[in-house]
């Protein structure tokens, strides 16, 4: 398996290298350090803008810009982005649709140590009901830096999610990797059904799938990485030939991933959802392996809703 | 300023708050008071100070306008339809379901209008960042942003103020309708603000006080900020809300009501008289 990296780091990496190549300008909330645009602006300091700890100023002002023609990342954790400028987002870059781009980093409990407070698990279900928002959420390394890269050739409002915790690079040993914006990646092809998963539990989804094998049961498993607009065709056809589903996100089981295949399911061909997912809970402090035990954030909870979700199968 | 040019202005801002009562007489609802107040600047800014092209509402090079206290968009539309951005008649659409007059301004479908506004705060923020914009790619265009003094009360008004004086935004002018009066109340009885002028100096800016309502101090102000390098400049404009309707003026009952027939007829009966004297 290839070396473990956040998705953070391959975003701060992202900004500094694609600043070459594009024009824009990045913000940041006193967290540059740790939501890695420092890299950015150690390159380009002319053109990065420190906003202070004032992340809903910083999204208005990155709204302003862009009214100006430019094309403008705004940072901070998932819970001061998403959270605390929610309606900044909303009234001030997703209403006029505006070409800035949300990057979001320490999204959820694998944040760790910080605990409930900065363990953001309800972004990508704020960002989804804003209209005209694309939301992705890379499963690693390579997907991350992809998702810059079409963010920035993509017009319009989009939030990008970026983890804390190293995460193994499962798209760059994937061959011909292809980074679409709303079209998930089929990881295994199965018959008995399908793991639908999203960012850090991708990599989790398919060791599930592994364990499941050696049951004799075939899964499916796929990445969504775009939250919104989301693949329902992928998601339709996946559904349809395994005709049972398990949606694994580290993100609340409320209005994400789980709520989002459900939407679509519940419209296109209703079969059995599970959904793996933190349950309606504030997270906490601890390390990381240990709170993704706690909050069921594993393989093995994947495979054990998988066979659950099959025995519900009609 | 000379007379005739003075009276020209005097019927320009009369006109556009003409268009306000029309406007929010023909919606039944609206903020005649907040907009009535700010009529004066807003004539002075389209008519004398900004570098602007009503028949190119997207020009590049022009200068940039943000209405913060989104609430007074019948204002704006009556300004912006006085200049020639839409016709007049359109105002009498304003909140309607097949009209692009929003209830609060609104950027992608009103010819004129800078940026979607409305919810207090983030306009100013959004000045800022055309500002900065304008400061990073070398473009010498100004934004001026009209705020509320109500809108003083919400904590991003002070970050927006913070962050114009760290990036020394110098091409931002800042024009503060201190009228007094909130929906709740006297700003000083709901949530005192004040004194303005001293904050704005702490957080670093270059403080002007005029009048909102006459012309000789608006142009005085605005030069001066063209003067001043090295820190944004906020003019705090003290004005009477609901200026130029009899019954309207410094009555906070009228923040964000519509007359009915019997007090339009008076309030342009008002109006009327007010251009009879012009002349």
């Amino acid at each position: 398996m290839t070396e473990k990296k956040a998705t953070r780091e391959s975003y701060g990496a992202a900004l500094a290298e694609l600043g070459e190549k594009y024009d824009f300008l990045v913000l940041d909330a006193d967290l540059a350090a740790a939501t890695k645009t420092g890299m950015f602006k150690k390159k380009f300091p002319e053109r990065f803008f420190d906003c202070g700890i004032a992340e809903g100023n910083m999204m208005s002002v990155a709204a302003g810009i862009a009214t100006t023609g430019k094309t403008v990342f705004a940072s901070s954790f998932a819970m001061f982005a998403a959270g605390r400028a929610y309606e900044q987002i909303r009234n001030s870059i997703g209403y006029p649709h505006l070409n800035v781009k949300i990057g979001a980093t320490h999204a959820s409990i694998t944040v760790g140590e910080d605990g409930a407070t900065h363990q953001c698990s309800e972004d990508l279900a704020l960002m989804r009901t804003i209209p005209g928002m694309t939301v992705i959420n890379p499963a690693d390394a390579t997907e991350a830096y992809a998702a810059v890269e079409a963010a920035i050739n993509t017009y319009g409002p989009v939030y990008l999610r970026f983890g804390r915790f190293p995460v193994p690079n499962l798209s760059a040993e994937l061959p011909d990797y292809k980074f679409e914006i709303g079209r998930g990646i089929t990881y295994r092809e199965g018959t008995d059904v399908a793991l639908i998963a999203t960012g850090y539990m991708v990599h989790l989804a398919v060791e599930a799938a592994d364990m499941l094998a050696k049951e004799g049961i075939s899964a499916s498993v796929v990445n969504i990485h775009t939250i919104k607009p989301i693949d329902r065709e992928l998601i339709t056809e996946t559904a349809k030939k395994c005709g049972a589903v398990v949606t694994a996100e580290e993100h609340t089981v409320v209005g994400g991933l789980g709520s989002a295949v459900c939407e679509v399911l519940a419209e296109s061909c209703p079969v059995p959802v599970l959904r793996v997912g933190v349950e309606d809970k504030y997270g906490r402090s601890g390390k990381v392996p240990a709170l993704l035990e706690l909050y069921g954030l594993t393989a093995e909870r994947i495979a054990a809703r998988a066979k659950e979700a099959i025995a519900l199968k009609k | 300023m000379e007379q005739t040019r003075l009276n020209a202005l005097r019927r320009t801002a009369n006109n556009i708050r003409l268009g306000i009562i029309e406007g929010v007489y023909s919606a039944g609802c609206g903020h005649p008071g907040g907009s009535l107040s700010i009529a004066d600047i807003l004539t002075y800014l389209y008519f004398e100070e900004m570098n602007i092209d009503p028949s190119n509402p997207k020009w590049d090079a022009r200068d940039r306008f943000v209405l913060s206290k989104g609430h007074t968009a019948p204002a704006l539309y009556a300004t912006l339809a006085e200049r020639g951005y839409f016709p007049k008649e359109e105002l009498k659409t304003l909140r309607q379901i097949d009209s692009h007059l929003q209830g609060h301004p609104e950027m992608k479908n009103t010819p004129g209008v800078d940026m979607t506004t409305g919810s207090l705060g983030l306009g100013f923020s959004a000045a800022c960042g055309m500002a900065l914009s304008a400061k990073v790619y070398g473009n010498d265009y100004r934004v001026y942003t009209v705020v509320g003094d109500g809108e003083s009360e919400e904590g991003q008004f002070w970050e927006a103020s913070m962050f114009a004086a760290h990036y020394k935004l110098d091409n931002l002018v800042c024009i503060l309708d201190l009228n007094g009066l909130q929906i709740d109340g006297p700003i000083t009885e709901v949530m005192n603000p004040t004194p303005h002028d001293e904050k704005f100096a702490a957080f670093g800016w270059h403080v002007i006080t005029i009048s909102a309502h006459n012309f000789d101090e608006i142009e005085a102000a605005l030069a001066e900020a063209r003067t001043v390098k090295g820190k944004p400049t906020v003019i705090i404009a003290n004005s009477v809300k609901g200026k130029g309707v009899s019954y309207m003026e410094n009555e906070c009952a009228w923040h964000g009501q519509a007359p009915k027939e019997d007090l339009y007829k008076v309030a342009v009966a008002d109006l009327l008289a007010i251009e009879k004297e012009i002349k």
